[in-house]
């Protein structure tokens, strides 16, 4: 049976926190046979850096110290994926689009080439809109 | 014991969303009708497997918790 409608995630922050929370809502949607849709602007797209994906992308601004370590030592414990290695299983389960903003790449001159193998190309807004049939999620 | 289980996947010690994902991941491997039993500690999964097998169109035969460990029995579409 096919999932309903397409989830369409816009990713924003560059952080780990927020990449994570969005790799399992993705990985998720993919395992229940819907479609996902994911744009990658600003600083989403520099965590995707080829050079700089498996990087430390530190958490947000109100992750504060203590809860900081907290979640660091519950990764520790639990051996939770990355969330690059979430988006791989998101893709290898289900049907999963990872683009990267045209505005983005030509705002820090980046290239395809420059990006890793899993963003699977370069579009714009108009594309990206017009895959997207239910409502954006904003991350 | 549900007659006719081929395999047992074990998702002990795994977090959300993991056991669903490594479920869906197992049963493209699967036969139409295929019945394999999952295990879990994930606190989340009766609600989880519930709603993946009403998404999916597969069938949740049964399951049952017992000491901290979900179990379930899901039968392919």
């Amino acid at each position: 049976m096919e999932g309903t409608e397409t989830l369409s995630l816009v990713l924003f922050s560059g952080t780990d926190d927020k990449l994570t929370a969005a790799a399992v809502l993705a990985v998720g949607a993919a395992a229940m046979d819907r479609k996902v849709n994911i744009l990658l602007q600003y600083w989403a797209l520099q965590a995707f850096r080829a050079d700089r994906i498996h990087e430390d992308h530190g958490l947000s601004p109100e992750a504060g110290a203590e809860a900081a370590a907290t979640l660091r030592r519950a990764r520790e414990q639990t051996n939770a994926p990355h969330w690059s290695e979430l988006l791989a299983q998101a893709k290898s389960v289900g049907e999963v689009g990872i683009h990267a903003c045209a505005l983005t790449m030509d705002l820090f001159g980046l290239r395809a080439e420059d990006l890793d193998p899993c963003v699977d190309d370069v579009e714009g807004v108009a594309a990206f809109m017009g895959e997207a049939t239910g409502p954006i999620i904003f991350i | 014991m549900t007659e006719g289980i081929t395999k047992t996947l074990d998702m002990k010690g795994l977090s959300c969303p993991l056991p669903i994902v490594k479920t869906a991941q197992a049963f493209k491997e699967l036969g139409p009708a295929d019945v394999i039993e999952v295990l879990a500690t994930d606190p989340g999964s009766v609600p989880d497997f519930t709603a993946w097998c009403k998404s999916t169109g597969n069938e949740l035969v049964e399951h049952s918790e017992e000491s901290g460990i979900f179990r379930f029995v899901i039968r392919k579409k």
